[in-house]
This record gives C-alpha cells, sequence and structure tokens, in this order.
C-alpha cells in the first residue's frame, strides 16, 4: 500500500529545474504525506521523534475547540440579535449552519492567500515548504470578527506574510507575530470596519432595533431546502433586530460604564463560556485553557511566558484598582483575565517561540511586560479597548533587546571569573 | 546556588498566586470588590515581608557560614534552604555531600542493546589502522616512518605530524605495515598494519616516576606514543608539549546511550590506574580531578574508588553528566585562556601500563553494542581494530544497518571494512532509517525516544526503544526555544552560541562559553533538535574560528 502510493506520487514528480513551483509543490505534499527518508549524515546517528511539523500541528489542533465553538457562537450571536432561538442549544442546526457558512470563506481566504504566496516564496528560494504558516493561517480566522470583509481580510494576511515574514526570510527568521500583524493592519488600515458593534454579529445591517437580516441564497434555497426536507426549523428572512439589543463587546461596555455596566447587559457565567459576542475563536475560556494547559505541559508554549504575562495582568489590575480614577480602572483585577482576549492572547499570541523572548529568564521580562502594558492599554486607551494586539507586538520588538540584557548577564558573568 | 534561588522564587510565585487567588473564589459574586482587593494586598504584603525576611536571614547566614569556613578546603551549604533537601539522607555513604553535585537537566536515550557484564572471545584481527583523522589539531598529510613490508613491533613509531615531529603515532600491533590510504586532497586517512597473531612489544626504557622531571616525563610519552592519548581543552586537540594545563580531568563514568560500563571495563587495572594517575599529576601544576559515578546505582570500581592523589567529585543526573565537559564546567569552569587537559580512563590506564608493564599497551575491554546484534557484550581488543572483523562472531537481526565507533551521538559511521576510532571503546550497531513513514509527523508508526511529552513515550521511563538513523523530518530555521537548555547541565545558552557561531560574532561566542563546549557535550542538544540543526557541526566551525 505504501508502497504504491509511493510509486503513484512518483509519476507526478515534476522537473525541478523547468517548474520550481510544480516542484516546491510536490515536495510540500510529499512531505506532508510521507516523512523522507532522510537519514542522519554526520554528527549524531539518532534524532528525537519530533520535527517541526509535529510541533506546529499540535498548536492547530488545540486551536481546532476554539474553531467549533467559534463556528456555533456566530450562529448564536446571530440570532440572540435578532431575538429567536436565544437559548443555547435552541435551533441548533441554525446556529451550526450559519456560524459554518460565515467562518468557512474567512478561514479559506486566509489559507489561499496565505498559503499562496508562502509556495510563491519557497519556490523562488528553492527551499521546502516550511511549516510556518500551518499556525498563522489557523491564527488568523480566529482573531478576525464574524463579519470582516473578505477583500480586507486578503490585503491584511498578504502584507502580514509578505512584509512580515517573507522580507526578512521566512519561517523562523520573523520579528513580529505574523497573526498579529494581519490584525493590525486592519485595525490601522481599515480603523472603521473593524471599531464598533456591528462587525461583531454577522449578517445584520447594523445592530439599531429594527434593522434586517441579511440571508443569501445558501441560507435560503440551499440550507433551507435542507432543513425543510428533514423537517427542521427554517431560517426566516424577515426577523429584524430585537428593541434593547446592544451588540457591545463587555470591554466597550466596561470603558463606558465600569463592571456595573458590563453586568448589566452579560453575566459573569456567560462571559467565562464565551457565549457573547467578540472575535470568532476567543470567547470560549474553558477551552482556551484546555489548550493552554496541554500545550504547556508538552513544552510546545513556554508556561513561564503564560505565567509571566498572568502575573503581569494581575499586577497592572491591582495597581489601577488602587489608582481607581475612572470606571473602568475600577474593574476589580481578576475580571480583566477573562472579560476580554487575554486568555487567547496567553495561550497561542505570546507564546510564539519565534518572536517571543529567546532565554528562560527573559521568557518571564517578556511576559511580565506583555500583561503589563496590555492591560494599561486596554484600561487607559479612549480609542480601542483591548491591549494584547499591541502590547504583544511592541513586546516583539522588545525581545531581542530583553534577551540581549540576559545574554549580557551570562557574559559579563563568566568575563568577571575569568 | 543562583539557580536554586531562583527555583524557590518560582514556587513562591506559585504560591502567592494561588492564595492571591483563594479570596477571589469567596468573594467572586460579591459585587463591591474592594474587600477582596483589601485582603488580597494585605496577603500579598503579609507573605513579601516574610519572604524578604527569610531571603536577608537566609543570605546572612550563607555569608557568615562562607566566612567561618574561609581558607578551609571543604564546602559546605549553610544555606536555610540546603542545596540537596531530601537527596542528603538518600546518599550513599561512599559519597562525600560536600563534594557531590546533583545536575537537574539532561535526557537519557533509552536504547535496546546494552552491552551485558560479560567477556566474549574475540576473533583474530588481521588489520589494525590508526587514523589520523582521529586526532584535531594536525596536519592532513603527516610523515610516515616505516616503509611498506617492515615488520614492527606494537609501540613502533608509524608517522608523525610535520608541525610536531616529535610526537609520534606508534602501532597498537605488531606485523607487517600495510600501507596508507588516503582520502580527498590527498589527506591521509588510514595507516594499516597487518597484525601478528600473536602480539609482540616493544620494551619500553624504564621511567622511575619518584625521581623524574617533568620534561623526561613529557619526552618519554611523546616518543613512545602515550602523548596522543592526552587531549585539551578548549577545542579537543593534541596539546602543545610546552603548556603546562591548569588542571587535568577524568571521567570515570559514561552517561551516552548504550555506553560501556567503565566499572566493569576497567577491572583489574588498579595498579596502571594508579601509575597513570601518577604520572598525570607530574604534568600538571594543578589537581588531576575525577568525576565519579553518584548515581547511587552501582558502587564505583575499586580502580576509581580507592584512587589516590585526586580530587574525586560526584556526579548525578541524566546524560550528559559523565561527560568531562559538563563536570568542568561544575568542577572548575575553562575560562578564556585556560588550559586544561582530559583522559579517558582507558587512556590513564595505557598511560599507566608504559610505565608499569613498560610496552605500549592499548587491549581493554571494549562494548559490542546495539539493537541490532544478537551478542551483546565486551570483547577484548584495541582501537583500530578492523570493525568488520571485530564482528565476524557477531550474529546481525538485520541486513540494512549502520556501524558505529563510538555512542550513537559522537560516534563515526563506519563500513565493515573501516576501523575503529582511536579514543573509541565500543562498537554501536542500529538499524539504517532509509524509509518514508507515511504520516509519520502526526501519527508515527513505531515508538522511538524523544524529549516532547507528546509523545507516550515519557509516561513509561523504562521503555527501551529501538532507535534508527532516519532523521525524522527535515532541516529548518531555529524556531523552537528552550529545548537545549532542558538537556545541557551547564549555564550555557547553546541557542545564542550557535547563531553567534554563525553570524561569526567572535566576541559573543568567547562571551557565551564556546571554550566551555566541546562536540560531545552539545549532541544531546542536537539530538533533541526539533529543527534538525547540525549542532556539533556548526560548534566545531565555531571552534576552529576561535582557535585561529
Amino acid at each position: 500500500m505504501k508502497d504504491k502510493m509511493l510509486n503513484l506520487l512518483e509519476k507526478f514528480e515534476p522537473n525541478k529545474e523547468k517548474s520550481p513551483f510544480l516542484y516546491t509543490l510536490y515536495d510540500g505534499f510529499h512531505t506532508f504525506l510521507f516523512v523522507p527518508n532522510h537519514v542522519t549524515k554526520g554528527g549524531v546517528h539518532i534524532r528525537d521523534n519530533m520535527d517541526l511539523k509535529r510541533t506546529m500541528v499540535h498548536v492547530v489542533l488545540m486551536l481546532q475547540l476554539c474553531y467549533l465553538f467559534g463556528t456555533y457562537n456566530i450562529g448564536h450571536q446571530h440570532f440572540l440579535a435578532l431575538g429567536e432561538y436565544t437559548g443555547f442549544l435552541e435551533g441548533f442546526h441554525l446556529k451550526l449552519f450559519y456560524g459554518f457558512w460565515q467562518l468557512l470563506p474567512i478561514f479559506v481566504v486566509a489559507h489561499v492567500v496565505g498559503l499562496a504566496i508562502e509556495f510563491f516564496y519557497a519556490a523562488k528560494k528553492g527551499h521546502g515548504i516550511e511549516e510556518g504558516f500551518l499556525v498563522s493561517g489557523a491564527l488568523i480566522p480566529l482573531i478576525m470578527p464574524p463579519d470582516i470583509p473578505l477583500w480586507i481580510l486578503a490585503v491584511s494576511v498578504a502584507f502580514a506574510v509578505i512584509i512580515g515574514k517573507e522580507a526578512f526570510g521566512g519561517t523562523g527568521m520573523n520579528i513580529w507575530n505574523i497573526a498579529l500583524l494581519s490584525r493590525v493592519f486592519i485595525f490601522f488600515a481599515y480603523p472603521t470596519v473593524i471599531s464598533g458593534d456591528e462587525v461583531w454579529i454577522a449578517g445584520l445591517e447594523s445592530t439599531f432595533s429594527g434593522a434586517a437580516v441579511e440571508y443569501g441564497w445558501v441560507h435560503l434555497t440551499l440550507f433551507n431546502g435542507i432543513f425543510d426536507w428533514l423537517g427542521l426549523a427554517l431560517f426566516d428572512p424577515h426577523l429584524t433586530v430585537v428593541d434593547g439589543y446592544t451588540g457591545a463587546t463587555p470591554l466597550a461596555l466596561a470603558f463606558q460604564g465600569g463592571w456595573e455596566a458590563v453586568t448589566d447587559v452579560y453575566t459573569q457565567s456567560q462571559m467565562i463560556w464565551g457565549t457573547i459576542p467578540g472575535s470568532i475563536g476567543e470567547t470560549s475560556k474553558p477551552l482556551i485553557l484546555v489548550g493552554a494547559i496541554f500545550l504547556g505541559i508538552v513544552g510546545i508554549a513556554s508556561w513561564r511566558i503564560m505565567l509571566g504575562m498572568l502575573i503581569g495582568t494581575v499586577f497592572t489590575g491591582v495597581l489601577l484598582n488602587m489608582w481607581g480614577a475612572t470606571d473602568f480602572m475600577n474593574v476589580p483585577w481578576y475580571h480583566h483575565i477573562y472579560i476580554g482576549s487575554f486568555l487567547f492572547a496567553m495561550a497561542f499570541m505570546a507564546t510564539d517561540p519565534v518572536t517571543a523572548a529567546t532565554t528562560n529568564r527573559g521568557k518571564w521580562i517578556y511576559g511580565f511586560l506583555i500583561g503589563f502594558f496590555g492591560i494599561i492599554i486596554r484600561v487607559l486607551n479612549p480609542a480601542y479597548a483591548e491591549g494584547w494586539m499591541l502590547a504583544i507586538l511592541f513586546m516583539n520588538t522588545f525581545s531581542p533587546l530583553i534577551d540581549h540584557f540576559v545574554l549580557r548577564k551570562n557574559i559579563q558573568k563568566r568575563l568577571a571569573s575569568a | 546556588m543562583r539557580d536554586i534561588l531562583f527555583r524557590n522564587w518560582s514556587k513562591g510565585v506559585i504560591l502567592f498566586f494561588s492564595l492571591a487567588m483563594f479570596p477571589t473564589n469567596i468573594f467572586a459574586q460579591s459585587s463591591s470588590g474592594s474587600l477582596d482587593l483589601l485582603s488580597s494586598i494585605i496577603i500579598a504584603t503579609v507573605i513579601i515581608v516574610f519572604g524578604a525576611i527569610i531571603f536577608v536571614t537566609d543570605s546572612l547566614l550563607q555569608m557568615e557560614g562562607r566566612r567561618q569556613l574561609e581558607g578551609k578546603d571543604a564546602k559546605v551549604d549553610s544555606s536555610l534552604f540546603p542545596k540537596y533537601i531530601g537527596d542528603a539522607s538518600e546518599l550513599p555513604s561512599y559519597i562525600p555531600k560536600d563534594r557531590y553535585f546533583k545536575l537537574r537537566r539532561g535526557f537519557d536515550i533509552n536504547l535496546e542493546g546494552k552491552p551485558e557484564n560479560k567477556i566474549v572471545e574475540t576473533p583474530f584481527v588481521s588489520k589494525y589502522s590508526v587514523l589520523p583523522t582521529d586526532f584535531r589539531g594536525i596536519a592532513p598529510i603527516p610523515k610516515i616512518t616505516p616503509e611498506e613490508g617492515d615488520g614492527l613491533l606494537a609501540g613502533d613509531e608509524l608517522f608523525f605530524d610535520k608541525r610536531n615531529p616529535e610526537i609520534k603515532f606508534v602501532s597498537p600491533v605488531s606485523g607487517k605495515f600495510a600501507g596508507i590510504v588516503r582520502g580527498p586532497k590527498r589527506a591521509i586517512h588510514e595507516v594499516t598494519v597487518i597484525a601478528d597473531e600473536e602480539i609482540k612489544y616493544k620494551e619500553l626504557p624504564e621511567l622511575n616516576l619518584d625521581s623524574a622531571e617533568r620534561s623526561d616525563i613529557v619526552n618519554f610519552l611523546k616518543k613512545y606514543g602515550g602523548w596522543v592519548h592526552l587531549r585539551q581543552r578548549p577545542f579537543d586537540i593534541i596539546p602543545d608539549p610546552e603548556d603546562v594545563p591548569r588542571d587535568i580531568f577524568i571521567s570515570t563514568f559514561d552517561t551516552a546511550p548504550l555506553a560501556p560500563d567503565l566499572n566493569f571495563a576497567v577491572q583489574g587495572e588498579e595498579a596502571a590506574f594508579q601509575t597513570g594517575i601518577d604520572l598525570l599529576n607530574k604534568l600538571t601544576d594543578g589537581r588531576v580531578h575525577l568525576g565519579m559515578d553518584g548515581r547511587g546505582k552501582e558502587i564505583p570500581s575499586r580502580v576509581f574508588l580507592e584512587a589516590k592523589n585526586v580530587e574525586k567529585y560526584w556526579f548525578t543526573g541524566k546524560h550528559p553528566a559523565g561527560n568531562v565537559g559538563v563536570q568542568i564546567h561544575h568542577i572548575n569552569p575553562i575560562k578564556k585562556g585556560d588550559m586544561i587537559w582530559y583522559l579517558h580512563p582507558h587512556d590513564v590506564i595505557v598511560l599507566g601500563k608504559m610505565i608499569t608493564e613498560r610496552r605500549y599497551n592499548t587491549e581493554r575491554l571494549m562494548a559490542m553494542c546495539g539493537a541490532e546484534i544478537e551478542t551483546r557484550a565486551y570483547m577484548r581488543s584495541r582501537p583500530g581494530a578492523q570493525v568488520g572483523e571485530l564482528l565476524s562472531n557477531i550474529t546481525f537481526k538485520n541486513e540494512n544497518v549502520r556501524l558505529i565507533s563510538g555512542d550513537v551521538l559522537t560516534g563515526n559511521k563506519k563500513e565493515k571494512e573501516g576501523f575503529v576510532g582511536f579514543f573509541d571503546d565500543q562498537v554501536t550497531v542500529i538499524l539504517e532509517g532509509d524509509y518514508y513513514e507515511p504520516f509519520g509527523w502526526l501519527l508515527p508508526q513505531e515508538v522511538r525516544p524523544s524529549l516532547s511529552p507528546t509523545f507516550p513515550g515519557f509516561i513509561f521511563p523504562d521503555m527501551e526503544y529501538r532507535a534508527d538513523t532516519n532523521s525524522h523530518g527535515e532541516r529548518r530555521a531555529f524556531v523552537v526555544t528552550g529545548q537545549y537548555e532542558k538537556v545541557l547541565p551547564m549555564d550555557i545558552y547553546p541557542q545564542h552560541l550557535m547563531k553567534a557561531i554563525l553570524t561569526n560574532d567572535f566576541e559573543r561566542m568567547e562571551g557565551l562559553g564556546i571554550y566551555e563546549l566541546s562536540e560531545e557535550d552539545i549532541a544531546i542538544c542536537e539530538f533533541v533538535c526539533t529543527s534538525k540543526m547540525p549542532l556539533q557541526q556548526i560548534l566545531r566551525e565555531g571552534l576552529e574560528i576561535v582557535n585561529e
């Protein structure tokens, strides 16, 4: 069976000289299907079973939990705005299919654009396809608002991969986190698209009461056709947004009126379990925690960074509580851990090994400062009520400096004893 | 010590958080938030103040302890948190606590095919060869002394390095000189002797260690082939006879995968080993240090345990705790400008026998190991024996195998026509891994050794693996961080050192401790490397750069 597959693949092998792009594709596909038969030459004779593909795929596997919940939550939020099926499990099939149909194009566009650029550069530079985009591509849809226009997504992914990664030399060489770079590109280039409340709920004209719902052919004909045949509830194109609905995220509310304003709209358990509007993958805290703990235990994500970031967040939260000048500052520090995307940023963004500090001691400092700046930006910045993206990119920039000081200490210690 | 402090500190942080979170749970439902804020601040303050008091007390205690012990040759931990909490009571009585290092970092690769402690009959090996490539720091084309067909005794001169004509390389066996084999650029790769059935030795002049001058000993070693058994750190080269080393280090145990049990291999060599030690003591102004096996599984051989005129230090930990480089780092690290020598215990015995037996006798017990052979045992042979002939009595379980002279991390690949390396005391046979594995990166079809807990192997620490030479992935740029530090028990940042070498940053290489490292120390990092980087090769390039 294995030999047959290998022989079959060999028949399709393109000429490396004549068509380098096709060969790169072929090589990428081949190494995806089969770990190559390379043996060790010089140096050690046996190698660890772990490779970069496996490292990356574990992060992607952990993100699948967020994908599952994110898909359903897109539909759930959509119907909450419409005032229908307000129970979490009511209208299960409608929410699932609605979310799926909303998420699929985002996922496809992010991957097609990113991988195409990756393949192109791999062919151009003549090396194999590296796994870097495997994780970036899985992260990008999760940190986007569900209603993101696809062309903006495509432009931002292209920007992040070309300017953020390939310009620096590819996987392992980038300075900034690729996924966050695509998000920050939208934040600065299309601020009107990503701010406001509407972007967090998919498929509505606006979030004002009475606004109409937007269904396409797929919902009304294809899905409704199937559901009708199965005898299930259908998508209703006549629904409108209910009175008194606000699509505001907890952070936006907290900025306006402190913790009281948040709890007026959302309960604590809603915010923890994640049945609130937000970016696609960051709302469900328990599922993110599962990923964080798993990656921390198997050593793929650095527990030092995660713990450092938690310490920094709590420290700054306590500090601001003591200051207490605005309503937001008075939000007790422990609520900061779950009201925004802190956990997602901690588990999957700050721990990117390429852009984080690389020394063990540096990781503590790096994590702590992300926590510190993240809360500062979240609470004190009037323009945009979430801080992790900017804090992490900021610390990405400074992580070589942190490492430099840690290494200098080691060097000085060695010189001092000489 | 700093590591210890750091660990205690991180424990403190965890404790602080678990305590700080405690009021949160109780008051989470109360909306005011001021009460729990207050209480958590109070708790934090109490912990910080209490911690500060303990820290200051501890520091004062240590300072006082150090002051009282000043000038005395003893290390006593007077801290409130002694280094070896819990370990001290478990230590076997033969290990002194003040000479004991517990290395926490490292990784044991538990391979199938360990040599059993038995000696099997050695087949007759007709060809022996000294390989100039085994020695670092000599010119690639040494001057060959005998003519082809000349008769030789064991200990007769074979060749010398043109830069240091006084240092002789001698024949390990008696027989007929069979010529040389050249490699690329006319470099000489093999200098071969056809061996006699019965080895005849050249008789060496008598040397009285008590009365001999240092220069007499140096000349004796240079002339009769003993000198090349010494190796110098940094750079792993044959030492310059003009130099006097700061110290000499010998590691008496080997933690590498499938390593031979040196306690078994040196049995009965007490006299030769002690003479070798006495000889080395004459060569250095410093001390001769023995790195002893403190893992407590077995009592070290009497050869090591009863050795005199040495400083013994005990080490416990996973590989590379048995590497001499790691032990030097903990006993007295190599700084810029320092020069130390090191030897394998077998080489000490060879030097000792040059005086006690008055002949150059490199015979030793060599381990035949690896999962792919039936008989895993010791054979009495010599370095330079032809691998194929040495293994001629042994049945292979598999045809597609790799023969390695040395261990799987640092050894050299050999064909059957190849020869055992000069410093090696084991031959390892493992499976060649030239196969494709469908979705091997997701669902490997075999259990293999790995540092990563994404494989279930870490649940079964006693499991033995049948490793093969497949590289299990392709080479990538450095991505994963912190994994080298996990397995290298030294205060060194290997990844940053490697990057400094790749960017040719001379000062950084020195600062990050390149002088303390050799290929064998970094080999375990190369094994665990997710990006499949050739670290040993990179390190060697760096060492060549700083050596110039």
